[in-house]
């Protein structure tokens, strides 16, 4: 039985219709076909979904797509401008080794993204704590806490 | 997947008759534990009842004690500052329970009613004699958390029935707390055993700036010789354990042992031996028994240890200190 809602994604609002068993991450993944956020575990695990919901980075692979309704998502495609040139954060990425298979990627960096909104002068401590529930398998963290960092200053800076 | 409706109530009233209407119904708070059975199929409920929508369960209300609303999420408990300085041992338990993910969406209710042998707020819950408010059909009522917790995944609930949210007295004017989560790696672990603790210290006949010494104090064993040396009295404690038994419980031996006793490091090493055996663990792939009950000695100690640096630098900025 199909249920529509709205909602705002990324800065535009839409109405879709859904099942009221999806998950946010099936909807954005199987239907709207944004595959930025991927699905690792399905279990609230590995952060590989994660995107922000009104401010707060959430795993989308447990998040009810009915809650939804009414709030505010941003998702990795929403990051970017719309001339392409990337997010501060998306370039720090690139620029200092942060990304090698590239799968754990839009969720680290929504998960970095949360942070910086609520607190843009993180010590390093903080970057770690907000990407404890990211798993990278391949680069061992230290390019994406450095990408992290980087990417404060420059916007600090900006 | 198969299919299921999702209702979002506004009123705790309206969900409580949604669930005595609607078949093979659940409620469901943050999900963090119920979208977790459904996907590994071990719920497969026909609707789910949102309580998220619902702000009669969204207050935290700290005059007098603490009352937490049980729709309150991990995230928002972490970053009350009266919470984290007055209630130190609950503050521990939810700035590490998961990630930030599984933090800003969990709630302390879903923490409760889900009652994992290894759920992280019911060691603080024990020791702060929290009692939980609960919606029954025939109104409010109050229970015990220590009654409330029957067994794994088990809690003194009848269908249908709602946790409205979860009250703490106030604490003594001399009181400290702390949570040790004991695990492998340093995020997203259930412990391998929970320790929390609160100790009130009776300062009775001494000086009003009596914590004043002490904070000059750097080292632990320093600060234990001089309360022995003062004679300063324990005046009420409780240790509570978790993933040591069937569900949380307390170590009320060793409690009793510190109650009315001067403190010493002799004192606390002889009740972090009582609390491991009053310990019951069972050998299980993330422990075997023997190690929990070693670590129960160890980190009881601590843990107390802990709520004592706490009491005494209670009014500092930097307190609690956490690692
Ligand atoms: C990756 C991951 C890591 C985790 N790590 C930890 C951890 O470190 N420590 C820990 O303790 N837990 C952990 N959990 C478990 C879970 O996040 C917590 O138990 C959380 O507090 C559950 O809250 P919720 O709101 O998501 O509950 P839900 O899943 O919504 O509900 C849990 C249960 O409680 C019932 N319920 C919820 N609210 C009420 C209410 N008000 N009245 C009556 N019944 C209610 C529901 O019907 C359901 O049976 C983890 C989970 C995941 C997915
Ligand atoms: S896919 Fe959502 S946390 Fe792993
Ligand atoms: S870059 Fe491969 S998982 Fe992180």
């Amino acid at each position: 039985m199909k249920r529509e809602i709205a909602f705002t994604l990324n800065n535009e609002e839409i109405a879709v219709e859904v099942e009221p068993n999806w998950t946010l991450l099936y909807l954005l993944r199987e239907v709207l076909e944004m595959t930025g956020a991927k699905e690792g575990c399905g279990v609230g695990e590995c952060g590989a979904c994660t995107v922000i919901v009104d401010g707060n980075a959430i795993s989308s692979c447990l998040y009810p797509v009915m809650e939804v309704e009414g709030k505010n998502v941003t998702t990795i495609e929403g990051l970017s401008k719309e001339d392409g040139t990337l997010h501060p954060l998306q370039q720090s990425f690139i620029e200092n080794n942060g990304v090698q298979c590239g799968y754990c990627t839009s969720g680290m960096i929504m998960s970095a993204k949360a942070l910086l909104d609520k607190n843009p002068d993180p010590t390093e401590n903080d970057i770690r704590v907000s990407i404890a529930g990211n798993i990278c398998r391949c680069t061992g963290y230290v390019q994406i806490v450095e990408s992290i960092r980087k990417a404060a200053e420059k916007m600090k800076n900006t | 997947m198969k299919g299921y409706d999702y209702y979002k109530p506004d009123t705790i009233e309206e969900a409580m008759k949604m669930m005595s209407t609607l078949d093979g119904a659940e409620y469901i708070a943050g999900g963090t534990d119920v979208m977790v059975l459904i996907k590994k199929k071990a719920l497969s409920p026909q609707n789910l009842i949102s309580l998220r929508n619902i702000s009669e369960l969204s207050y935290i209300d700290t005059d007098n004690g603490l009352r937490i609303g049980s729709g309150v999420t991990h995230s928002r408990i972490s970053e009350s500052d009266f919470i984290k300085r007055h209630y130190s041992a609950l503050f521990d338990a939810v700035s590490n329970i998961g990630s930030v993910q599984v933090r800003n969406v969990g709630t302390v209710g879903g923490n409760i009613c889900n009652a994992a042998p290894s759920a992280d707020t019911l060691c603080p819950f024990l020791v702060f004699d929290a009692v939980v408010l609960i919606a029954g059909q025939k109104g409010e009522y109050q229970l015990a958390i220590d009654d409330f917790l029957l067994g794994p995944n088990r809690v003194a609930l009848a269908k249908g029935e709602i946790v409205k949210g979860i009250n703490l007295p106030a604490l003594g004017a001399n009181s400290g707390s702390a949570y040790i989560k004991h695990t492998r790696r340093k995020a997203m672990e259930l412990p391998i055993v929970g320790i929390a603790a609160r100790i009130d210290i009776d300062a009775k006949g001494h000086p009003n700036d009596w914590k004043e010494a002490f904070r000059r104090i750097d080292d632990i064993s320093d600060m234990l010789r001089l309360l022995e040396k003062e004679r300063f009295v324990c005046n009420d404690a409780r240790i509570a354990m978790g993933v040591v038994a069937p569900r949380p419980i307390r170590a009320k031996k060793a409690e009793s042992a510190l109650q009315g006793k001067v403190i010493s490091e002799g004192l606390l090493d002889e009740i972090g031996r009582i609390a491991a055996s009053e310990s019951q663990p069972r050998d299980t792939l993330r422990g075997e028994a023997w190690y929990r009950r070693e670590m129960v000695h160890v980190l009881t100690k601590r843990a107390v240890l802990m709520a004592l640096e706490r009491m005494i630098h209670a009014d500092s900025s930097n307190n609690p200190k956490t690692s």
